[in-house]
């Protein structure tokens, strides 16, 4: 009874449930699943990985053909996924920022559209925004024949295609030759997550900016320099370290949010993961490495991003 | 008036540049968007004057032609007044949850009452209803079912986790630090990849759940590691004092917590709640994924099946593009509404 009685004692009573607890709970589950893949004849492990993988990506950095291994096809699909994740938080960060700044004008036509923007894009689920991005990109575009360029670039129902070093892309008979094409799915993708992230960041830089006093801005002003000035060297600045840690939530969200491509058909891992479990039903690893990688880049972000934060955070003795 | 625009459309070179520009392409952006969605519509069932109308008006006929089965799915026709029905009190129910006044213990029993009544009438097999299995319920219904649900099973446990992440026993804190950082640092659709692929495996053999009691689940866990972030920094906000008061009262531990420290926390994180029951809301749709047929679903079901509206598949994202944007921005604005409130409160 005093035994019971003793904080200390109890507490490491509860510690010791807990573990129990959990590690029987991880034996029930890892029991009855050994025990239903021997029955189902699921085979276990990661040898499939080095098998040949049997279907093509249709789009990757380094190319990728169906008779190289699956490791491989993780690895295109890791490729594609950061290829989106950076290229969209270069983007979105811009887009962000400039509704952010933007919901302070003094001109009350660009506060306005700046608000119908965070309100319309943040209150629209993502994947149907993706779909919709999708939809619009492979039906009512004209196709590769129909198509005129506008500053040298072609938008047609094949994607976007750009002048890259110097090589102009033109028409060719039934499609465009030369420069680089970006794939509709890639494209429906970039604009679903920048457009629908830059809304968050829209928000988070705007009360970052609301939080630095109103002094700030009125002593920038009675130094003489002129708005833009103040907030890009008095109000930004300051307003970075209450937006730096929310902005890595996006970054993550943003890089979390490229798995919904499975959607729209743009091979980034989860996809080639998805196709990885139907052909050889290897769902617990597959699943894992999914896992295994995703926790890797939110433990990567977090390390750059508060590295960053610590460079701006207030200098105190 | 003429002050008004000066200062705010015209008080510089700069900013009436801005405004011309900008008031021309609202302008045309507009008149495109009137003509498109309103002027040249289609407003009626008529495959052949929408596919008249097709690149200068909208067809609206597919959503007049549709609506039933993007509201409720796959869920048999002449049945369909129960989920309206079910849904409706549910929908009752959650309102009245946003008001403080119901803010009393019943309210949790009404919850269950409620949540009881809603699967009868939905499944039926009681009072002559017939039978409808799981995976016949669809729709606007299942959206409501899966977000109210999730954040509702969801509060308890992150409430927990939330507790422990704050614990002073170091194994419980770990334990649930590293549940909520797991969670949080894998996108949703792994974990419902989880619940279609995996759970069935982690079942006892000869035992199955059904895939949307698997979809809540994994919905829940999902919901519950970011509702214990929000609930944490509740937690954060309680000063030292009010633990050491009731330290001094003799009060335990879980009497501290249920009578001190968790009503103020939890009446400081209500706009974060919300926020997170917005954004569950939206995530439901990725249920899709998993194949069920929630209101993106449900869409693709009624429009892909039938070749005369597979070419006005837009005009039904719009419609639902709507629907859950009626639904988002309210719970939006109630939030910022509690918001103010608790801000006023602090003043006095």
């Amino acid at each position: 009874m005093t035994l019971w009685r003793n904080q200390k004692i109890r507490g490491w009573i509860y510690q010791i449930a807990a573990l129990l607890l959990v590690a029987l709970c991880v034996a029930i589950l890892a029991d009855n699943t050994l025990e239903n893949m021997r029955t189902r004849g699921i085979q276990s492990g990661f040898g499939f990985l080095s098998q040949p993988a049997g279907f093509d990506i249709s789009e990757s950095l380094f190319g990728f053909e169906s008779t190289q291994p699956y490791w491989k096809a993780f690895l295109t699909g890791l490729g594609n996924t950061l290829k989106v994740a950076l290229i969209g938080i270069i983007l979105t960060t811009i887009l962000g920022v400039l509704l952010g700044v933007g919901r302070f004008s003094q001109n009350i036509l660009i506060r306005g559209l700046c608000l119908t923007y965070v309100e319309i894009f943040r209150n629209v689920p993502l994947l149907l925004q993706l779909l919709m991005w999708y939809l619009l990109l492979v039906e009512f575009l004209p196709t590769a024949r129909e198509a005129e360029p506008f500053l040298g670039m072609f938008l047609t129902k094949a994607g976007l295609t750009l002048p890259w070093f110097g090589d102009m892309p033109v028409k060719a008979g039934f499609g465009i030759k030369g420069g680089i094409n970006v794939s509709p799915e890639f494209l429906a993708l970039l604009l679903g997550l920048v457009i629908y992230t830059a809304s968050y960041i829209a928000e988070i830089v705007r009360s970052g900016i609301a939080s630095v006093p109103r002094g700030q801005h009125e002593a920038a002003m009675a130094l003489g320099l002129s708005r833009a000035q103040a907030m890009r060297l008095i109000q930004l600045p300051q307003a970075l370290r209450v937006i730096i840690p929310p902005l890595t939530n996006q970054y993550l969200n943003l890089t979390k949010n490229s798995s919904l491509a499975v959607a729209v058909g743009y091979p980034e891992l989860v996809s080639i993961a998805n196709t990885s479990i139907n052909q050889t039903g290897r769902a617990v690893e597959c699943i894992a490495v999914i896992m295994a990688v995703y926790l890797t880049l939110s433990l990567l972000t977090s390390v750059l991003m508060n590295a960053y934060n610590r460079r701006a955070a207030i200098k105190e003795r | 008036m003429v002050t008004w625009l000066r200062t705010n459309l015209f008080n510089n070179t700069f900013n009436s540049a801005v405004t011309l520009l900008l008031g021309t392409l609202l302008l045309y952006a507009l008149t495109h968007a009137w003509g498109w969605g309103i002027h040249h519509a289609i407003w009626v069932a008529d495959a052949e004057q929408c596919n008249a109308a097709r690149g200068t008006g909208a067809c609206w006929g597919v959503v007049t032609e549709k609506y039933r089965v993007i509201i409720f799915g796959r869920y048999p026709f002449a049945e369909q007044w129960r989920p309206f029905a079910a849904t409706l009190l549910l929908m009752a129910l959650l309102l009245a949850s946003c008001m403080r006044m119901f803010w009393k213990p019943w309210l949790a029993a009404l919850w269950l009452g409620v949540l009881v009544v809603f699967f009868a009438l939905m499944h039926g097999g009681i009072f002559g209803l017939s039978v409808v299995a799981t995976d016949q319920w669809g729709g606007l219904p299942l959206t409501i079912l899966l977000a109210s649900l999730s954040v509702v099973g969801a509060f308890p446990l992150s409430i927990f986790l939330a507790l422990g992440r704050m614990s002073a026993l170091p194994v419980i804190r770990t334990l649930c630090t590293v549940y909520v950082e797991l969670i949080r640092g894998v996108p949703l659709i792994s974990v419902l990849f989880m619940a279609s692929f995996l759970f069935p495996l982690f079942m006892p053999e000869g035992f199955s759940i059904d895939v949307l009691l698997r979809v809540l689940v994994a919905m829940i866990l999902f919901a519950a590691a970011y509702l214990a972030e929000v609930i944490r920094g509740g937690l954060q906000a309680i000063p030292r004092g009010q633990y050491e008061a009731a330290s001094s009262l003799g009060l335990t531990y879980w009497q501290m917590q249920r009578k001190i420290i968790l009503p103020q926390a939890l009446a400081t994180v209500v706009p974060g709640i919300m926020n997170n029951f917005i954004s569950t809301f939206k995530d439901t749709s990725l249920v899709t994924i998993v194949s069920l047929y929630e209101l993106t679903g449900s869409l693709d079901l009624a429009v892909n099946s039938d070749p005369n509206w597979m070419a006005y598949k837009l005009e039904g994202y719009l419609f639902i593009a709507a629907i859950y944007f009626g639904f988002c921005f309210s719970l939006s604005r109630y939030s910022q509404w509690v918001e103010r409130q608790v801000n006023r409160e602090k003043v006095h």
